[in-house]
């Protein structure tokens, strides 16, 4: 009976937070655009009882799907976030790796301190942060101003308003995400291991590589995931620092929403979003568990 | 009342509805107000005034076709209220708790009536036109003396755009303006509603996206006025207002507003009541407000916008009622147009297209 409550309470965190909003985006994705309040149609009529039930299912269709298809803006947008994203999260790896490598290699009295600092930067809100790229970034901004001052470059160099800004912006705004798991897989990691292996001959390099990074490997996942379901969706930070020619799917998502005002297709473009974002997540957990029944 | 559930929410609601019996709520566009005004209608009524801004019609139409947006009064432009009147989401004035109503003008209710048959559901707060907000010297440096500042030819012409490049220019993010601007640029109507003429906006973009910095509906003001970029297709006032900000500074950017000669769109921000506002009560007493000459002149002296208040002229500053950018002449009046709204089919078209303006796919 406990177990069945303890098992319940994050079943019914999963479907009133997950489920129930997706049914009602799903539900919207098959409804038909409306001149009206709600801007879409039908709604759901309860008071006709079972006749407005049948009424309201008959009327669902999946044209909205069929438009995504008719149109390359769509899948063009949604290889580019893709691309975006697995991109951000391959840099963000790169760069917070050594950072969670170092904590976790820090002497003990350090690490709180290290960990805080990590944290610190969710103190300020995170709209600020993206502007204060855009102070850093632009022409007039600082990197230019410095560079030029420093005789580095003569001309100001166009970061803001292109793909290099959107990257700059989600690494850094998504690093304490990668830098978190990582340093806290690796903070368990036992000392004694890496003395063992480098008992048995191996280089201080190969040590790491069969023994930190495989040990490590939980907190790397866990970092890339964190890093890149958010980014494939991000909308922020590509309208504040990217260019035009930035194509992101939560842009194209924004677009259906507000200016055509086509709740329906920017429905049915959230549902494909998070197909895309589902589908691999259960490969991988299939894949971990098939490996787990292997090693059991 | 037993249910601990219902009882819960009936004090929240009781909770809730005393809040609402002093408070209105008013949704209008970014910099778009002498703020002292807020002051004053707290101190004169003892309402509170909760005052949040947007940028963009979209934004706004959204919050109002959702519901429940907890304002009480909003800022539509004639377009979109039109569309949003057609999709019930406002209600009717209660002209009898709107004395002030005598002081508007006639020349503006006119027009407006083409949204709002009778302004039975808003009334006119500002009116403007969109164009060109120039940096003189700047663009006089580029293309010489003889620059077509005066013309959409300074920002349609490849060749200028090719050359204005490096020194930035903004568009406003907002097809429903700089589509048919392009459209009155190549001699179609700009209130065309048949895809094949709207279609034919991409012909005038294509050369000229590549040198268009960004669009943008409100930063172009500040990088206006900090000498950032030189030209932008903009809202008068706005680029008054940015005229104004370089003054200040005394950065030794001057600014100036430009209604195209081949013609510019002319639009009307008016304010109306949510069907659902928490306290249409006191949004009447807030309408009422503003409606009153003096604080209407306040306001348009302030954000450099004409008003569509008769009485009001009179407390004009010479600035505003004397600049033919902010109040044009009848003869300048007549070399606007304006627009309807798009039903759902062709502002897909319109969309797809701006995309595809500012993409490139």
């Amino acid at each position: 009976m406990r177990k069945a409550v303890l098992i319940a309470i994050p079943y019914l965190w999963l479907v009133a937070l997950f489920l129930v909003p997706f049914l009602i985006v799903l539900k919207i994705s098959l409804s038909d655009i409306a001149l009206a309040r709600p801007p879409y149609m039908p709604q759901l009529d309860l008071t006709q009882g079972w006749a407005g039930l049948t009424a309201f299912f008959s009327e669902l269709d999946l044209d909205n799907f069929a438009f995504l298809a008719t149109d390359d803006l769509y899948w063009k947008s949604y290889l580019s976030s893709l691309r975006i994203a697995a991109l951000s999260t391959l840099i963000t790896l790169a760069v917070g790796y050594p950072i969670a490598y170092g904590m976790a290699r820090a002497d003990h009295a350090w690490r709180p301190t290290l960990l805080m600092l990590v944290i610190l930067p969710f103190w300020t809100s995170f709209l600020i942060r993206v502007y204060s790229w855009m102070g850093i970034l632009s022409n007039e901004g600082t990197l230019n101003t410095v560079l030029q001052w420093l005789g580095v470059i003569n001309e100001p160099l166009q970061i803001m308003n292109t793909p290099t800004a959107v990257y700059i912006g989600i690494v850094y705004t998504y690093l304490p995400f990668m830098v978190l798991p990582i340093y806290s897989a690796l903070e368990k990691l036992d000392d004694s291991l890496l003395e063992a292996a480098e008992d048995l001959g191996c280089s201080r390099f190969t040590a790491f590589w069969l023994v930190t990074w495989p040990l490590s490997r939980s907190g790397i996942v866990a970092g890339c995931f964190l890093v890149f379901i958010p980014a494939l969706g991000e909308f922020v930070i590509p309208s504040l620092l990217g260019g035009s020619s930035t194509l992101m799917i939560g842009k194209v998502l924004w677009e259906e929403f507000f200016n055509n005002r086509d709740w329906p297709v920017a429905s049915a473009v959230a549902v494909i979003l998070l197909l895309i974002l589902i589908i691999p997540i259960v490969l991988f957990q299939r894949n971990e568990q098939k490996a787990r029944e292997a090693e059991g | 009342m037993t249910n601990p559930l219902l009882s819960f929410t009936a004090t929240l609601a009781l909770v809730a509805g005393m809040a609402h019996a002093d408070e209105v709520r008013v949704y209008n566009w970014s910099d778009y107000i002498d703020e002292d005004l807020l002051t004053k209608f707290e101190e004169e009524t003892g309402i509170d005034l909760i005052y949040d801004v947007f940028d963009s019609n979209e934004v706004l139409e959204t919050k109002m076709l959702a519901g429940g947006s907890g304002y009480d009064v909003v800022v539509p432009t004639g377009t979109f209220l039109q569309r949003q009147i057609m999709a019930g989401a406002f209600q009717k004035l209660d002209k009898s708790k709107l004395p002030n109503i005598d002081n508007m003008w006639d020349v503006i209710s006119d027009r407006t009536s083409k949204y709002d048959p009778g302004n039975e559901y808003a009334i006119n707060y500002m009116w403007g036109t969109t164009g060109l907000g120039v940096n003189l010297p700047k663009v006089k440096e580029i293309l010489g003396d003889d620059a077509p500042v005066t013309s959409w030819d300074l920002v349609f012409k490849p060749e200028n755009m090719e050359k204005l490049a490096d020194c930035g220019v903004m568009f406003l993010d907002a097809p429903a303006e700089m589509i048919p601007a392009a459209l009155n640029y190549i001699g179609e109507d700009p209130d065309s509603h048949d895809p094949d003429v709207i279609a034919k906006a991409e012909a005038v973009y294509m050369p000229i996206r590549d040198h268009i910095q960004k669009f943008n509906s409100s930063e172009y003001v500040n990088a206006l006025a900090n000498g950032d970029i030189c030209v932008a297709v903009g809202w008068s006032g706005d680029v008054l207002q940015a005229r104004d900000r370089a003054a200040e500074a005394g950065n030794g950017v001057e600014i100036a507003y430009y209604a195209p000669d081949e013609g510019a769109q002319m639009w009307f921000d008016e304010m109306a009541i949510p069907v659902d506002a928490p306290n249409p009560e006191a949004a009447h007493k807030f309408l009422n407000f503003i409606m009153d000459p003096q604080n209407m002149a306040a306001a348009s002296n302030y954000v450099f916008y004409a008003n569509g208040n008769l009485a009001s002229q009179k407390f004009l500053v010479e600035d505003v009622i004397g600049d033919p950018a902010i109040y044009p002449s009848a003869d300048a009046m007549e070399n606007t147009y304006t627009t309807t709204p798009y039903d759902p089919k062709v502002q897909r078209t319109v969309t797809r297209l701006w995309t595809r303006i500012k993409s490139g796919t």
